[in-house]
């Protein structure tokens, strides 16, 4: 039916067409619908089907699990922090739900997605609206096609953003990502900066005061028992004595404060899983990141601090808190701004594990330091892959002159 | 001792990078980073100027222009403040020293020389050049630390001039709008790029 539907006015959009000038928003509503018409003619070296679109709905596929973090854990941390004193916001979520005479009650399950429903999908529609609406002007004007990596870049934006972050700002940082991340350097796979990260980026630094700090549960201020920053800002002020009243169960499977996708480590790992296998995500890179965190943090926690007690904190924990695994899951392995040779993705993703730890560590104005090690590491992704290059270059001449 | 220098070699390259914190020596950086190779060959001409000419700016700073420094000559000259030579001075510096070490390589030296080349003449304008002297004097450095701090500035330069080449060609495969292209798109690659070394920002070393 649809298909027939499609058919039935696609004359309209071609040359010649009353619509033509739309034609690349409905090739987007077609082949992201339908797999493309257009196959390789006569002999080819293609030994698969998948091209980018498919490619990017893997990815989509692989967010499933932090998704439904993001709608169960962003409930239930509100709900716990409402059932131990704190006043519910003052805004039409609580409304909503007194209205749906729901509970703000930890241990029902339905209460929790529905009210983490309730703050995630707006920030998540908003996202679609503004950058769709970006990435479709752009598409019209320039004349290239609508890209499924913008399914991506907006899945993965609300993902990493606080609950109760004013609309109005996701909007902005949406459009400073997709925009000047992404649109300017002619679209999907020509950008330098992971666009989701510069969004989140553009806003932490324009409006620290609604993602930073205590906003990471969506509650009025939280009682003292209840923290509503993350633990890693608790590690910051205390050390290890922050981490008392979470265990790192809790930790791992991701029900702690956070950001909205980014808490559940487990949830994460399926989605590594699916990455690797399907061979969509690099993961050379996943384990550099691994590799240079435990030596990183060893290496901390060998020299100490007596006056930095973040010194203390062990790899393991690194890896559970905030979004490490998040960022080496989903941001480090991005194919278009990572390095593009085998060589230089061992080097980038150590180069990542050992600088979120540092930034984390030794940097006091970031106790997260996982989007700006992989921002830090986009920038010179670009000069690993040429030395990698050269050497390889440098390497065969030698073997050629031999 | 050793701590405190690797200290300020950290800062000077990674949190206060000149291209990329304070944005000096822009012209230079937006110039000459087309290719990653001429990009190394002005990132290694930085790096030396800077080491030679921020110690040399020091002595000059300490024992001619501070107010007391001819002291040492005749104890009367106790009483001159000639620091409002202080830009003219340090310009002068580093163009005569830029000059002097050009031709001792040309002549002792002349593989490095061909490397370097056209930038050593080409940097002694640049801003980042005149400015770590200027930070050497406002910071009050001593001697070694102003070594050490003229070697991180003069990397730091050089990391990110060769960073920003490096992009540059492989944006090659862009297709950046007709009027960004060229300078304009260089700009907000430099502003991107900046907001990756925001990482080290606010760094206590």
């Amino acid at each position: 039916m649809l298909r027939r539907t499609l058919d039935r006015y696609e004359h309209l959009f071609h040359k010649g067409g009353t619509l033509e000038r739309l034609f690349p928003l409905y090739d987007a509503a077609d082949t992201f619908l339908y797999t493309p018409k257009s196959v390789t003619p006569g002999p080819s070296h293609v030994r698969d089907g998948i091209d980018l679109k498919r490619l990017m709905s893997l990815v989509v596929v692989s967010l499933i699990g932090p998704i439904a973090m993001a709608f169960y854990n962003t409930g239930y941390q509100a709900n716990r922090a409402i059932q131990a004193g704190a006043q519910p916001l003052d805004t039409w979520q609580t409304a909503a739900m007194q209205a749906l005479d729901l509970p703000f009650a930890p241990d029902v399950f339905l209460a929790c997605v529905v009210h983490g429903g309730l703050y995630f999908l707006p920030v998540m529609l908003v996202t679609y609206a503004v950058g769709g609406m970006w990435e479709g002007l752009f598409a019209q004007v320039r004349g290239h096609e609508i890209n499924e990596g913008f399914l991506v870049t907006g899945m993965l934006i609300p993902l990493t953003l606080p609950p109760a972050i004013p609309l109005w700002q996701v909007a902005l940082g949406t459009s400073f990502g997709v925009v000047i991340g992404k649109e300017i350097f002619g679209g999907t796979g020509m950008n330098i900066l992971n666009p989701a990260l510069t969004a989140r980026a553009f806003l932490f630094f324009a409006y620290p005061a609604e993602i930073s700090g205590d906003v990471w549960v969506a509650a009025g201020s939280t009682p003292d028992a209840i923290a509503g920053a993350t633990y890693l800002s608790a590690v910051t002020t205390s050390g290890m004595a922050g981490l008392e009243g979470v265990s790192f169960r809790d930790a791992f499977f991701g029900f702690v404060p956070g950001s909205m996708g980014e808490t559940s480590v487990f949830a994460c790992l399926l989605g590594a899983l699916l990455l690797v296998v399907t061979g969509v995500g690099s993961w050379r890179i996943m384990v550099g990141v691994t590799l240079g965190t435990v030596v990183a943090a060893a290496g901390l926690n060998a020299i100490g601090s007596t006056t930095n007690p973040y010194f203390e904190l062990p790899f393991w924990w690194h890896m559970v808190l905030g979004g490490w695994a998040f960022g080496m899951v989903y941001m480090a392995t991005d194919p278009v701004t990572g390095t593009h040779t085998n060589t230089g993705r061992w080097i980038y993703g150590v180069l990542i594990g050992v600088l979120v730890v540092l930034i984390r560590v030794v940097n006091p104005a970031y106790p997260e330091g996982m989007m700006l090690a992989i921002l830090l590491m986009n920038v010179f992704a670009a000069t690993i892959d040429y030395f990698v290059v050269r050497a390889n270059i440098r390497r065969r001449q030698a073997r050629a002159a031999a | 001792m050793v701590e405190h220098y690797l200290n300020l070699a950290v800062k000077a390259i990674f949190v206060e990078n000149m291209a990329l914190a304070f944005f000096l020596g822009m012209c230079s950086f937006l110039a000459v980073s087309k290719k990653v190779e001429t990009a190394v060959g002005l990132g290694l001409a930085v790096i030396f100027v800077e080491t030679i000419t921020v110690p040399l700016n020091n002595l000059i700073f300490h024992y001619l222009l501070k107010d007391g420094g001819l002291a040492w000559v005749h104890p009367a000259l106790g009483q001159y403040d000639l620091t409002f030579l202080g830009f003219l001075t340090y310009i002068g510096t580093i163009a005569a020293s830029v000059q002097i070490v050009e031709m001792v390589l040309e002549r002792y030296v002349p593989a490095l020389h061909a490397t370097l080349g056209i930038f050593l003449p080409l940097i002694a304008v640049n801003c980042a050049i005149l400015g770590a002297s200027l930070f050497m004097v406002e910071r009050a450095y001593t001697f070694g630390e102003s070594v050490v701090f003229g070697f991180g500035a003069g990397t730091g330069f050089a990391l990110a001039i060769v960073a920003l080449a490096a992009i540059r060609e492989r944006m090659r495969y862009s297709n950046v709008p007709d009027g960004l292209r060229g300078l304009g798109i260089t700009f907000i690659v430099t502003g991107l790029m900046a907001i990756g070394f925001m990482a080290f920002a606010g760094i206590q070393l």
